[in-house]
């Protein structure tokens, strides 16, 4: 069973709609919301190891809302949000983290924040030399180190 | 059963692999077993789009979160600090940050100098040419001269300040505070068969291009190439003893799950200062009830982390984020004893040059300071990429009740007892936290820093595990002698951090592995009469 399957559709919906509240679209910055389908179809391929946290996570969140998330009007979906990230704990802390660890690796977001989009390897990075005549003052320091008479 | 071997190792990490190495210039038969196996660098975090995700899982510094067959269960639930470590051929050389300062010649004195804790039966002097030499293996890069650290002499050149350095050194000149470019064990220039470091900046999880030392691409290959023998998946579960209260050998797991006994000449454990006297109070028997060169009663007490105060916060400029080594500077400032800062001993200080954008997210989400909801981006972009660290390395002193004992109900993959930990903070080491707090902040508001926020401890910062098999002179108030001969057990030799006898205030690598080639230096020039 692929892990897509093991959130029920209830779930995935509410997923969607909490992650669109902690990273929502923005015009200003040209950037998707984290309820992006394709943002989504990540964070449900890669759930892993975290699909227990997030489902347990899930259903904290859908027992403090009461009905989907998206059904709330907006005054009462934002006192539910408040009320989860306070009592849930380490699935909580999972689920907000599956959001931003799979937000922060989108191609449209990464260029947004002016980053490559590449892993580290075999690229790297330049790395300048920097001032190092910063370190004077301290070379003109007395040496000292402490020792036992 | 097996062949008897000359020497049999346990673990391939930090001073497995240093004792290993010093030992094969006298052709014994040496095999080392290690638990893990060799790594694959095509398959470390920088080689994928999702490089920082890894950390969180299959990367994680946390064996109980890696939970990889290699790794072994901790209950570290009744401490504040939780072990990390890795398993496999190299050990946490694979999976650490590389920051190379040795402990001090006063380290060695702490009850001299300041009455505390007990004096090491070495001193500094005795160590500096395992500490040259091993820095000469490893490969360190750093900058001669500090006036504040013992003179070392690394082969290469410090790393770059980059953009992080200079704002930390800027600040650091105004308040007047020691600062200078750390000893790592980074390649800044193509160093024997290593490349030199491209900045993929992920260096704690392993380094794909393999500038970072590790001793699976350091000490290994030529210890191999010297006749030393290593098998891989070989878990042990104890160490036999016979009728002379000798060491005979081990029983061990191998890659198939299938019980096997190693017998040896002389048994070397070099698993760290928790798997060390794991294996120790497992290895129990009618001569050794309390587990084996526990007569003493010390096997697992004094269990010391260094209690990392770590602060942090964001400036306007940029800084190196994930773009380069995490660590480059450090500071000694606040190093040695001064009683009118209302705590005995003192910390060594190592700034932190920044976070890439998913960790900095995590983070920053976690301490309230990014918002959901609209404001999120803008605040981002006011973060990420702006970050520096300063983290106080605190002296933890050794008390007998921070401790590894057994867990009387968790195991590994192979039913063996897993360790539990027992450990608090002192208040001596509180007061030094607080002290290093104050000092951070004063570094980073010079620096222009807002949004401060601290990790005091950091929670998974139980790297360095130290103390559980001290040495000394006294078999009553230590496990092993001033040169790492058990003193119960007269083939049983220990040459990792639980030989300890005070922890300093500095990453201990470097020591450990110098304490290795020490030893191994010793039981070279004491062959024929080993066991006397």
């Amino acid at each position: 069973m692929s892990a897509a399957n093991e959130l029920t559709a209830a779930q995935r919906d509410d997923l969607r709609t909490v992650a669109a509240m902690i990273i929502p679209a923005s015009d200003e910055y040209k950037v998707p919301g984290a309820d992006d389908p394709a943002i989504q179809a990540d964070m449900l391929a890669t759930l892993g190891r975290d699909t227990a946290m997030v489902r347990a996570a899930l259903d904290h969140l859908a027992r403090l809302a009461g009905k989907p998330l998206a059904e709330l009007d907006a005054a009462r979906r934002d006192e539910v949000a408040r009320e989860f990230r306070a009592t849930g704990g380490g699935p909580a802390a999972t689920l907000v983290r599956v959001v931003l660890q799979c937000y922060y690796r989108d191609d449209r977001v990464l260029r947004s924040l002016g980053l490559e989009l590449r892993a580290p390897f075999p690229k790297g990075h330049v790395l300048e030399e920097g001032d190092w005549s910063l370190l004077d003052p301290v070379k003109a320091r007395p040496a000292k180190l402490r020792r036992a008479p | 059963m097996n062949d008897p071997v000359d020497v049999l190792i346990i673990g391939a990490g930090a001073s497995g692999a240093a004792v290993a190495w010093s030992l094969a210039e006298t052709k014994m038969h040496i095999l080392c077993l290690d638990q893990g196996g060799w790594m694959k660098p095509s398959e470390y975090p920088s080689t994928g789009r999702d490089w920082e995700a890894k950390f969180y899982g299959d990367w994680s510094t946390s064996p109980n979160i890696r939970g990889r067959p290699e790794d072994y269960p901790i209950n570290d639930d009744n401490s504040p600090i939780k072990v990390v470590n890795f398993n496999g051929v190299g050990g946490s050389t694979v999976m650490y940050t590389a920051h190379w300062p040795r402990l001090h010649p006063s380290d060695f004195k702490a009850k001299t100098l300041d009455g505390v804790a007990d004096d090491w039966p070495i001193d500094y002097d005795t160590l500096v040419p395992f500490f040259e030499e091993n820095d000469r293996m490893m490969g360190v890069s750093g900058l001669s001269g500090d006036p504040l650290s013992p003179l070392t002499h690394p082969p290469m050149p410090p790393q770059p300040l980059g953009l992080s350095g200079p704002l930390i050194g800027k600040a650091m000149n105004k308040l007047g505070w020691h600062w200078w470019p750390s000893d790592t064990t980074v390649a800044t220039m193509d160093y024997e068969g290593r490349a030199r470091c491209i900045n993929l900046g992920h260096c704690t999880p392993a380094c794909a291009q393999g500038a970072k030392a590790s001793t699976d691409i350091t000490y290994w290959p030529q210890a191999i190439r010297s006749g030393v023998e290593l098998k891989t998946h070989c878990r042990v579960r104890e160490i036999l003893t016979n009728e002379h209260g000798m060491a005979s050998g081990v029983v061990y797991y191998d890659k198939d799950g299938v019980e096997q006994f190693q017998p040896a000449e002389v048994v070397i454990i070099a698993c760290n200062g928790v798997g060390t006297p794991r294996l120790l109070l497992n290895s129990v028997s009618g001569r050794f009830p309390n587990g084996l060169a526990n007569s003493s009663g010390l096997v697992g007490k004094n269990l010391m982390f260094h209690p990392y105060a770590q602060i942090y916060g964001f400036v306007k400029e940029p800084t190196d984020s994930n773009r380069a080594p995490p660590t480059c500077l450090w500071s000694k400032e606040f190093y040695d004893t001064d009683l009118s800062r209302g705590f005995v001993r003192g910390y060594g200080i190592q700034f932190g040059r920044g976070a890439g954008p998913v960790f900095e997210a995590v983070a920053s989400e976690q301490k309230g300071i990014l918002p959901w909801g609209a404001d999120h981006h803008r605040v981002f972009r006011k973060l990420n990429g702006h970050r520096l660290a300063v983290s106080a390395i605190c002296e933890d002193l050794p008390e007998e009740h921070n401790r590894v004992t057994l867990d009387p109900v968790l195991k590994d993959s192979h039913g063996i007892p897993a360790p539990k930990i027992d450990y608090t903070i002192s208040e001596n080491s509180r007061k030094m936290m607080e002290h290093g707090l104050a000092r951070g902040r004063e570094i980073l508001e010079t620096a222009g820093a807002t949004d401060i926020c601290i990790n005091n401890p950091i929670p998974w910062g139980g790297w360095h595990l130290l103390g559980t098999a001290r040495m000394g002179t006294d078999p009553a108030r230590s496990v092993v002698n001033e040169w790492g001969r058990s003193h119960d057990v007269k083939n049983l030799f220990i040459v990792d951090g639980s030989v300890f006898v005070t922890s300093g205030g500095v990453n201990p690598t470097s020591t450990i592995q110098a304490i290795a080639l020490y030893v191994a230096d010793q039981m070279k020039q004491r062959l024929a009469n080993l066991f006397d």
